[in-house]
């Protein structure tokens, strides 16, 4: 694998994650279960969109092959994404997309946090301004897990349903592979294995605020970063982002 | 415009030789265009009217998020959703304004989205009408925010304190919503074959209704001349509607579609044009609840109430918890 | 037990050194949650931006300046006006 491969594989990686993630979150958008946090989730996907248009801006940079965000985003197919699959499951009630977005903020604010002193200036400067926004989203999505966590009984028990389902997908996260050993021996991106103990000291600390029991569960749901295995969600998801662009190919909005 | 037929409360534009002196009086603070505060002293019938204009205008900002919504997923570009999604956002941010600016009046926000669950106020009958494709999205911006802007402009100056500051913010952040709708129109209506047939088909299907978003003529109504002698209205719904259709004739026509009235002509004694009225029993039938979308608009916004009531409870049974221990260690 | 979350009105200075000023309200359930509502609904979350929270039951308003005799005395919190509404029946055929 040359290093412009794995590049443009970690760039998918970073930009197949907002993307799908921003896309769950606008689903909320006139939903919510209260107009203020209506507006917040809008601020949040929007925030996610637009980091989308710079990494995979960059991505098509780095591919050569005159491919914009927009193609790379509206016109490959499910094997073709790179997104953990934390990202693509559905929405669930409230609580299971504000668990999902706190599991992924904390992941993404540290891995903003290395990325922001990255070999590669390019990497680095939209680490930087993309940091400033995620680390908003979790202290938001941090608070939200722990008022819902540490609210009523009704909510104490959905909020440890959605960490109970989730927890298994948060594995994926950490799990490094050929790619990223490549990216880590140009000190470009890290072995994200590294990240794990300053996301467990977060989660933990939130989470035991938010009187949660994290599962004694070992087992990690993968496929989505290397592509090999997405959910059963990603496909319909997919249909509907996709779709005016794959029926009337070549026109312009 | 948002608040159609709003019905005023008491039974008609009073003399001044029937008003009482606190009437006398509010009235001449009205006429001299001075704002009235929540405090100062006013009719309750004022007051039940304005409740009911802004409930029913910020009802109708809440609703007018799900058919624009209904595309929030199929935007066709990332640039596209951004925009879309931001604008749908700044719909929830006008509601909210006006719930506030209702709330000044007495009517907690939780009181006014149950009268309007259970179907004691409305919105507007124009967010009962689907969006069916893209264009539709640009056809909403342009056309139903055209309309809205037209109304909402005047009620800068409307009476209510809080109410005009409300509608100065809204209309600082409307300016971009109509010309965004304009801009989708005009690259469909520069594209592909069936991109021009889904402009078409979006005006075809968005003009009438938008002119019922002014409602029915007014002009003998006993309820505007009370809510004009408020200044709660400022224009009768004829002048509004004469005004939005001189203004976006012009536009269709630069966009190459064709606006289906083929009543449609230039009165050039009158400086305007002349068009056939929207089906007014339609209208009735909408209101009533006989729309295209009524059911699933509010099966929406009932479910999104009814599922998020764990929500809005957690997160104050926590919010309490916190008060209480701050309490306890001072 | 009232279900609905506490009003508060929103105080925000801007980066040109003026004072705070009131910007308009909000629901929220505890005050550090009213300023990220604050933040979200009226900043869009511009930095550098000093926001203020009060509860709107907390402020102390005074009476309108040409109160006269004439006036009906007012209760002191400004959101909480005597609940006035009487939606007639024949709102349903609007």
């Amino acid at each position: 694998m040359t290093k412009d491969d794995a590049l443009f594989q970690f760039l998918l990686r970073m930009g197949d994650n907002t993307l799908i993630l921003g896309h769950r979150v606008s689903e909320w958008c006139g939903h919510s279960p209260v107009l203020e946090e209506d507006i917040a989730l809008a601020n949040t996907a929007l925030d996610m969109i637009g980091q989308t248009q710079l990494w995979l801006g960059l991505a098509g940079e780095v591919e050569g092959n005159g491919r914009s965000a927009d193609d790379l985003a509206f016109l490959r197919d499910a094997w073709d994404f790179r997104n953990v699959l934390l990202t693509e499951l559905p929405n669930g009630d409230f609580g299971q997309t504000l668990m999902r977005q706190f599991l992924f903020d904390a992941f993404q604010s540290v891995m903003l946090n290395w990325l922001q002193d990255s070999s590669n200036t390019r990497i680095a400067e939209i680490a930087e301004k993309a940091s400033k926004e995620v680390s908003y989203h979790l202290e938001r999505s941090g608070d939200t897990v722990i008022g819902l966590g540490d609210g009523t009984e009704e909510s104490h028990a959905k909020m440890q349903a959605a960490l109970d389902y989730l927890w298994p997908y948060v594995g994926e996260m950490f799990d490094g592979d050929a790619v990223d050993a490549v990216l880590a021996k140009e000190g470009i991106a890290p072995d994200p294995a590294e990240l794990r103990p300053e996301f467990d000291a977060i989660v933990g600390a939130v989470l035991a605020e938010a009187t949660l029991t994290v599962p004694d569960s070992p087992f990690v749901h993968k496929g989505g970063r290397d592509g090999r295995m997405h959910t059963e969600h990603l496909g319909h998801l997919l249909t509907q982002m996709q779709w005016l662009q794959r029926a009337y190919p070549g026109a312009t909005w | 415009m948002y608040a159609q037929m709003v019905k005023t409360a008491g039974t008609g534009v009073k003399s001044r030789a029937e008003m009482s002196a606190e009437e006398a009086r509010f009235q001449d603070r009205i006429d001299d265009d001075q704002k009235i505060e929540p405090k100062d002293w006013m009719p309750e019938d004022y007051r039940a009217t304005l409740i009911r204009q802004i409930g029913q205008h910020a009802h109708s900002e809440i609703v007018g998020q799900l058919p624009e919504g209904n595309w929030i997923t199929r935007a066709p570009t990332l640039e596209r959703k951004a925009i879309l999604l931001a604008k749908v956002q700044d719909e929830a941010g006008h509601g909210l304004y006006l719930y506030s600016a209702a709330e000044t009046l007495g009517v907690s926000r939780d009181e006014l989205t149950e009268m309007l669950l259970d179907g004691r106020m409305k919105y507007s009958s124009i967010f009962n009408y689907p969006t069916l494709n893209w264009a539709d999205i640009g056809a909403v911006g342009w056309l139903v925010d055209g309309a809205a802007i037209m109304n909402q402009v005047p009620l800068q100056r409307t009476s209510y304190g809080p109410y005009s500051r409300a509608m100065i913010r809204i209309c600082k952040e409307e300016s971009f919503h109509q010309r965004q709708g304009y801009d989708i129109m005009m690259k469909m209506a520069q594209g592909t074959d069936a991109q021009k047939k889904m402009a078409q088909d979006a005006l075809n299907r968005f003009w009438y209704p938008s002119l019922m978003m002014f409602g029915p003529s007014d002009k003998d109504s006993v309820h505007s001349a009370q809510s004009m002698a408020w200044k709660i209205k400022i224009n009768t719904n004829d002048e509004l509607r004469q005004k939005f259709v001189d203004q976006t004739v012009p536009q269709a026509e630069y966009l190459g579609l064709t606006v289906p009235d083929e009543g449609l002509c230039w009165n050039a004694e009158k400086g305007g044009y002349d068009f056939s009225q929207p089906d007014w029993s339609e209208f009735f039938a909408v209101l009533k609840g006989g729309g295209p979308c009524n059911r699933e608009r509010m099966n929406d916004r009932i479910k999104a109430w009814e599922d998020g009531a764990w929500v809005r409870d957690g997160l104050l049974a926590h919010g309490r918890k916190k008060q209480a221990a701050k309490h306890a260690a001072e | 037990m009232k279900h609905e979350w506490p009003l508060w009105e929103i105080f925000i200075r801007g980066q040109h050194g003026m004072s705070h000023r009131h910007v308009g309200s909000l629901h929220a359930p505890d005050a550090e949650m009213a300023i990220k509502n604050a933040r979200d609904v009226y900043t869009r979350r511009n930095e550098g931006v000093s926001i203020w929270v009060v509860q709107a039951a907390d402020i102390t308003a005074s009476s309108p300046s040409d109160k006269g005799p004439l006036y009906e005395p007012s209760e002191s919190k400004v959101y909480r006006h005597p609940t006035f509404f009487d939606i007639p029946e024949d709102v349903g055929h609007m």
